[in-house]
């Protein structure tokens, strides 16, 4: 009981996970960067659900109506101006460039919202869960995050393949120049692919909101966690990273079984170990490999 | 190849020089300026080599961060981790009963030692996957140490055989071991970077394929690369430990030491030598400066790294060398022709 427990926990971790990694995953299949201020996205996102949402009189629980739709913009502007023009430089510029944004935007939150930790307020929500079983508890919130995560990865999955745009932003990223040359502007595809980048890294900033505290340095834990989830799924495989994830959160559930400090480890055991026995990960192509 | 070499050597109608100016003058500035800083406890008030100390451990990171990204093409936010582990080997050579200053060397050597089979996870990733990856690495090491409770766990521990000792004379001695490293990573990086290895990584630079095809070994090129900068960024860790009264896991291990790193190369001049020299003196003199405003000092510099990065990825050493021509410490040729030609 105590297994099913661990994996079933895992399970719910990881669907957070994965939400929170398919904007990374989207990023750097179409745009070919990885955004280091990934992490950090999320964690304004939290802030502007904390601190915003409330000045609206929206409820918590509903505050991605206003963050999602404002986050996507912003994705599209940022895109459209600093990152469209790193990725003219080089994609040496990219790293440069979103890791400065990281720690400019990590110290801005420092300086306006101290070091306190924040919450997305849900009222009773938060306590309540379904106990299928003697010590199995099953948070309604983690359920809700688990099932948002595959609605939007299938969402997702549908609009790339079955839409004009989904088709449209598949060809730029497989070759961006054959699409340019059929009259794709690709600028603004990349743009349209930020913009639902950032929308679900509101998404994901705004469940860790709910699920638990977080401050102006929650990011960059959760983007390594994201990562780590990308790699052990595979790269370029929207469901492999649903997949790494649960599989990082069952590691995570299972290393914290043993000994609370060795959580965070053994994901990270877990990750290597994917990298030094399947570098391709579990369902990925060897394109990001050197 | 030392800097009394021969300056130009004539090679038919091309004439092939390294210095832009009689190398003479530059070792003779160099002589001064290693002078002055060697006897600056004694000249100069002790706040000052407390400044320039933390400036010289800043100057050993960003070179080495300058050398793994400027020179061999690989963007790291993990070098902390060898920082890290650097401090955490002298904490423990030091708790076994050897003299703190002794360890510098030894745990320069683990972290190169640490750094061989990390290079082989690692690179099989690319790009920003490689870079991320660096970051669990130092995240995992962090991890580990902190399991450890002979090395104090997640409290830290004071670094044992300073105490008891007279604390300016302490303080003078971890300026000089700090100053020694720094001129010492500064010295190899720029002999590294004019011998053949410097060659090896210009080519790979401009054109990884061509050089491919001419026979460099790539891999092994930035594998070496990767072991010396975990190697220096090891010792900059031991220094780090030795100057400050305790060692804790947060602090050696944070990942500040890589945005810091970074700024500072990008801000100077990223795949030149001095680059990162001037890019810590700005970092200083702003950090000083702002030092009352709490992280304001972080926020403009990590805006004007991006700034930098965007429209200037040179680096102010990088448009000055453009501008003027000139080079304090070269470490590529300049070829033209002869005169004798006409």
């Amino acid at each position: 009981m105590i297994w099913l427990n661990i994996v079933i926990q895992g399970a719910l971790v990881g669907g957070f996970y994965a939400l929170f990694a398919c904007g990374l995953s989207l990023m750097f299949g179409v745009l070919k960067v990885i955004n280091l201020a990934h992490g950090d996205m999320a964690v304004v996102a939290g802030y502007v659900a904390v601190f915003l949402a409330p000045h609206l009189h929206i409820p918590g629980l509903w505050s991605f109506v206003i963050v999602v739709p404002l986050f996507a913009l912003v994705g599209y502007v940022l895109q459209r101006t600093l990152i469209q023009k790193s990725i003219d430089r080089d994609p040496f510029t990219t790293l440069l460039v979103t890791f400065g944004l990281s720690v400019v935007i990590e110290n801005l939150l420092l300086e306006i919202y101290s070091a306190n930790g924040q919450t997305v307020n849900i009222g009773q929500l938060i306590t309540k869960s379904w106990h299928p079983a003697s010590i199995i508890y099953v948070s309604y919130v983690s359920l809700g995050v688990l099932a948002v995560a595959v609605a939007v990865l299938g969402v997702l999955q549908l609009f790339l393949s079955k839409t004009g745009t989904g088709r449209l932003i598949r060809a730029v990223a497989d070759d961006r120049e054959a699409a340019q040359l059929s009259g794709a502007n690709y600028r603004h595809i990349f743009g349209i692919a930020a913009a639902i980048a950032f929308a679900t890294v509101a998404l994901a900033g705004i469940a860790y909101g709910m699920m638990t505290q977080f401050a102006p340095t929650s990011g960059g834990i959760n983007l390594l966690f994201a990562f780590e989830a990308v790699v052990i799924g595979g790269i370029g495989s929207l469901w492999g990273t649903l997949v790494g994830g649960i599989a990082l959160g069952v590691a995570q559930q299972f290393g914290a079984h043993i000994n609370p400090q060795y959580q965070v480890l053994a994901g990270n055991v877990l990750f290597l170990l994917v990298l030094a026995v399947r570098p391709q990960g579990l369902f990925g192509k060897k394109t990001a490999l050197s | 190849m030392s800097l009394l070499d021969p300056s130009s050597r004539s090679l038919g109608a091309l004439s092939i020089r390294r210095s832009t100016k009689p190398p003479i003058y530059t070792l003779v500035g160099v002589l001064i300026l290693v002078a002055l800083l060697t006897a600056a406890p004694w000249i100069f008030p002790a706040e000052w080599s407390a400044v320039l100390l933390n400036f010289f451990i800043l100057v050993i990171m960003a070179t080495m961060w300058n050398l793994l990204a400027g020179y061999a093409g690989m963007i790291s936010i993990g070098q902390q981790a060898f920082i890290g582990l650097g401090a955490y080997a002298t904490l423990f050579f030091a708790l076994k009963g050897m003299n703190p200053f002794f360890t510098i060397p030894v745990s320069t050597v683990v972290c190169a030692v640490i750094a061989v089979p990390v290079t082989f996870l690692l690179f099989r990733l690319r790009g920003g996957y490689f870079a991320v990856a660096t970051w669990v690495v130092s995240d995992t090491a962090m991890l580990v140490i902190l399991t450890v409770a002979y090395l104090g766990g997640g409290t830290g521990k004071a670094m044992p055989g300073l105490q008891g000792l007279n604390p300016t004379q302490t303080a003078h001695d971890a300026y000089l071991a700090t100053w020694f490293v720094a001129l010492t990573v500064v010295t190899c990086t720029y002999l590294l970077l004019r011998s053949r290895m410097g060659l090896v990584l210009a080519s790979i630079r401009d054109n990884e394929v061509a050089a491919r095809s001419s026979g460099v070994n790539v891999q092994s090129a930035r594998r070496l690369i990767f072991v010396v900068a975990a190697a220096g960024c090891g010792a900059a860790g031991a220094v780090l430990a030795i100057s400050q009264p305790f060692v804790q896991a947060s602090n050696v291990f944070s990942l500040q030491w890589a945005a810091e790193m970074l700024f500072v190369s990008m801000i100077g001049g990223l795949g030149t030598i001095e680059g990162p020299i001037i890019g810590s003196i700005i970092y200083f003199a702003l950090q000083q400066t702002l030092q009352q405003y709490g992280v304001w000092y972080l926020i403009i510099f990590g805006s004007l790294a991006v700034v930098v990065a965007l429209w200037q990825p040179k680096g102010i050493w990088g448009a000055f060398r453009e501008r003027f021509h000139s080079e304090l410490l070269p470490v590529g040729y300049w070829i033209r022709e002869s005169k004798t030609k006409e």
